[in-house]
């Protein structure tokens, strides 16, 4: 029942992605994010993206699993190319330096080659880092997740939160699911046929209700988690706490020399952007 | 025995945003190896002394205190809570919401992990008291898919990692189906046998502690101590419905047969009541009271031909489900925690769709109707009143519905104030709903179903979480709505509110209908109750033990009488 529709929480499955450190995952999370942002090179990008197909197929998710988010983010993705190109159609002239048209809308608003290049990359970079910011909240256990947080360095109150904030999503949507459907059987109406005015008061007429179970919850978790002792150290020690494993070194290693040499490439283009006008 | 572990002298507490101290002048000891019961109603204080003792109070819970609170011999007032967590391990109620942990191993460890023990250390220490209740098959699995029973142990293994010498169960009973509520008290009793620890129950489901032997009850009312006493004494004196509490059953059925009784009869438990003296009274008794008529069978409402579902097309969650609920007809449906009540309820709310199978009202198949036009003649109401409420005035709230549907303006004042009356908030309707109390709460949630005119009401767990004044309220007012010719059907865990309330128990066990009758037949099958987690009453073993020929029928009759005997009382207070 509780998997039936889960965004963005752990999925838990044996797979040799799974199975490295919540370090490791995050090492290779945040190089991979900043090369990909760093880096305009469609050819790094083109490479890393192949790769975050390799790494999903290893950790065994499944594309259902994650579609609702994929198609959430495609239509974002949509809209950010779009608002990108009204404000600022010649972005692409001005990075790549050449200017071949292809058709004309108005004075305004040339289609150009170098545009629609530049277009394609930013869309690329979303599809090589988010596959692999959803893939690390999938394959990584909350509190691992916070234990390795505080590994690096990070306060263990805030990465305790941060765990607790992950671990509940699920509940919280469950709680979503049948306040929903008791509003709907007093008659909030959310389907499609309903005009928005009405979706978004009954929309409201769910959230007053979801917030105040909410902090009925928090009070009961903080509670009993000051009953238990929380934060009376300044540190605190970690039971899902796992030793680093021969497949964690080469999967960090691998990711710096990876890393490295997506740096390198994108460097010698002379500047962030690959150009093949030129 | 020479030293309290616990002593308030003294003691009072007033939070800051009350206009009252909850807590006045509490005296009382508490001693090594002890087992207490702390009994009360909702308000009476009695929670706020738990937190008293665990330290929550002043830590989370601000407010002036006076007097002294003493833990192991030093004075504790102001004591930051890390200190006290060392010596007193609470469990709280929710058994569910307490979980902090990811798997149950990460759980149990969360204490240590808080003291810094270092991993090596504490892996071990876990297992060990893993091992000691009986969890450690499981310490991989995610805390909430364990069953209730196995939920409890985590709980306790999770505060007795610690080594704490003080237990604190606070309801330890509330959310759990009879049978493992049964089990939850014979483990705490086990630890308190096997580890010698001391422990304070604060409950007040008095029958179900009393399973178990205890030393102390503790009676709270309006922040004050009212009795501390032995069972037998505290039962006996029969001070406890002056406070709102609910005797044993077995303890009314005597007082029916015009029984006396004292300290020594032993009135904490059945099975030690003195058979001799009981059996004339007892029996005399059954014999006298008459057996009111059967009615005439009445219309169907709703029912449900053959109804499978499952999620996936994989688990089956309902198999082959056949029953029919009839016009004016107030049931029950019960069974374990997960057993399917709860999709049963989704259902026939078109919340979800059966898989095979067809749910009819008056006859007419339910497949394709929506969830809306299901709703003008089926009311559901949720557990909690929190999940359902979105309006911040009750006279909002309780209009929300017909404002939705189009009503006109004049035609919602109308039947809100209507209903308002028929809920007794008549005299509230104009505030906000924040200052109502739980109760009061439930009775808003219910009147903005009935607004609606349904003609089944479908109720989660009623009266959960609440005590016996509440509970009587909120029942009544039920029993009311019935009278006007409303059908009610209740999925519940509470085999008071069955046996009492109810005409008939419709009992789900692994997906499947096992039994479909009237509750004192239920509850005096042994297989049945095994089967689906429920209890058998102190009632029966009461009739068995004095010899009644036929224990199903004294149990019937006892419940006819005690409803007789209720209405009553009703007309007596309400002319």
């Amino acid at each position: 029942m509780a998997s039936k529709n889960n965004l963005l929480s752990y999925i838990e499955r044996n797979s040799p992605v799974h199975r490295l450190t919540g370090v490791t995952k995050l090492v290779v999370f945040l190089l991979w994010t900043i090369v990909c942002m760093v880096s305009y090179d469609t050819r790094v990008l083109i490479c890393a993206m192949i790769l975050s197909i390799v790494i999903f197929l290893i950790a065994r998710i499944r594309l259902s699993e994650i579609r609702t988010v994929l198609i959430f983010i495609g239509v974002f993705l949509l809209l950010n190319d779009l608002t990108i190109y009204l404000f600022s159609p010649e972005e692409g002239v001005r990075i790549y330096g050449s200017r071949t048209i292809l058709f004309q809308f108005s004075e305004r608003y040339t289609v150009t080659k170098e545009q629609l290049f530049y277009l394609f990359n930013v869309t690329l970079k979303y599809f090589t880092v988010v596959p692999i910011a959803l893939l690390f909240l999938v394959t990584t256990d909350p509190s691992e997740f916070a234990c390795s947080l505080t590994r690096l360095k990070v306060s263990f109150r805030v990465s305790y939160a941060v765990s607790i904030t992950l671990r509940y999503i699920n509940d919280v949507q469950n709680d979503y699911h049948n306040i929903a459907q008791s509003q709907q059987a007093r008659g909030i109406d959310l389907s499609r046929e309903a005009p928005l005015k009405d979706r978004i008061v009954g929309l409201a007429g769910i959230a007053i209700p979801l917030i105040f179970s909410s902090l009925d919850r928090i009070e009961l978790i903080s509670n009993a988690m000051d009953l238990r002792g929380f934060g009376k150290k300044e540190r605190r020690t970690w039971y899902c706490e796992r030793p680093m494993t021969r497949n964690d070194w080469i999967g960090i290693i691998g990711a710096v020399l990876l890393a490295a040499i997506a740096i390198g490439v994108t460097l010698t283009n002379g500047g962030r952007f690959y150009n093949p006008f030129r | 025995m020479n030293h309290p572990v616990i002593e308030f002298n003294n003691f009072s507490f007033h939070y800051r945003s009350q206009a009252k101290p909850t807590l006045t002048d509490i005296n009382l000891k508490v001693y090594a190896g002890e087992k207490i019961l702390i009994l009360g109603p909702s308000g009476s204080g009695k929670s706020t002394l738990g937190h008293c003792i665990n330290g929550l109070v002043p830590h989370y819970y601000k407010g002036q205190i006076s007097g002294t609170v003493a833990i192991s011999g030093t004075v504790a007032n102001d004591a930051v809570i890390y200190d006290r967590s060392k010596k007193i391990g609470t469990v709280l109620q929710d058994s569910d919401g307490q979980f902090v942990g990811q798997t149950v191993g990460e759980d149990i460890a969360f204490a240590l992990e808080n003291d810094c023990v270092p991993h090596a250390e504490m892996i071990p220490r876990v297992e060990a008291v893993a091992k000691l209740v009986d969890i450690d098959g499981h310490l991989k699995s995610k805390p909430q898919q364990v069953s209730g029973g196995q939920k409890q142990r985590v709980a306790l293994a999770g505060v007795l990692v610690d080594n704490v010498d003080i237990l604190l169960f606070d309801e330890p009973l509330a959310n759990l189906d009879p049978a493992t509520g049964q089990y939850a008290i014979e483990l705490i009793d086990q630890l308190a046998r096997e580890t010698h620890k001391t422990i304070l129950i604060i409950e007040h489901r008095l029958e179900d502690v009393l399973w178990r032997e205890i030393d102390r009850i503790i009676l709270m009312d309006r922040g004050r101590i009212i009795a501390d006493d032995t069972p037998d004494n505290v039962l006996a004196s029969g001070i406890l419905r002056e406070y709102g509490i609910r005797e044993p059953l077995y303890l009314t059925a005597l007082r029916y047969a015009g029984f006396e009784l004292t300290p020594q009869d032993r009135p904490a438990s059945v099975s030690k009541l003195p058979i001799e003296s009981i059996r004339a009274p007892i029996q005399n008794w059954y014999r006298s009271i008459s057996v009111p008529e059967s009615e005439a069978r009445r219309d169907e409402l709703l029912t449900f031909d053959d109804v499978t579902f499952s999620y996936d097309d994989r688990r089956v969650v309902l198999n082959h489900i056949d029953f029919t609920i009839r016009k004016g007809e107030m049931s029950a449906i019960v069974g374990k925690n997960g057993a399917g009540k709860s999709t049963l309820c989704k259902l026939i709310c078109g919340f979800e769709t059966p898989s095979s199978g067809e749910i009819r009202l008056r006859g007419d198949s339910l497949n394709n109707v929506s969830i809306r036009r299901r709703a003008d003649s089926i009311g559901y109401v949720m557990q909690n009143p929190n999940q359902m409420i979105s309006k911040v005035m009750i006279r909002e709230e309780v209009g929300l519905g017909l404002k939705l549907r189009g009503v006109e303006e004049s035609e919602i004042n109308r039947r809100v104030e209507e209903v308002l009356k028929i809920c007794g908030l008549y005299p509230f309707r104009n505030w906000p709903i924040s200052a109502l109390s739980y109760g009061q709460k439930k009775r808003v949630t219910i009147a903005a179903i009935l607004v609606l005119e349904p003609d089944l009401l479908l109720l989660d767990e009623p009266t959960a979480g609440q005590d016996f004044r509440h509970y009587t309220e909120i029942m009544e007012f039920l029993v009311d709505l019935r009278r006007r010719g409303l059908t009610i059907l209740m999925v519940t865990h509470d085999m008071h509110l069955m046996l009492e309330y109810t005409e008939r128990a419709i009992v789900i066990a692994d997906g499947e209908l096992i039994r479909d009758d009237i509750p004192s037949r239920v509850l005096s099958d042994r297989s049945v109750i095994e089967r689906a987690n429920l209890k058998e009453t102190g009632l029966l073993e009461l009739a068995q033990r004095t010899g009644i020929p036929e224990p199903i029928r004294f149990v019937q009759r006892f419940i006819d009488f005690d409803r007789q005997e209720r209405e009553k009382w009703r007309q007596k207070t309400t002319c």
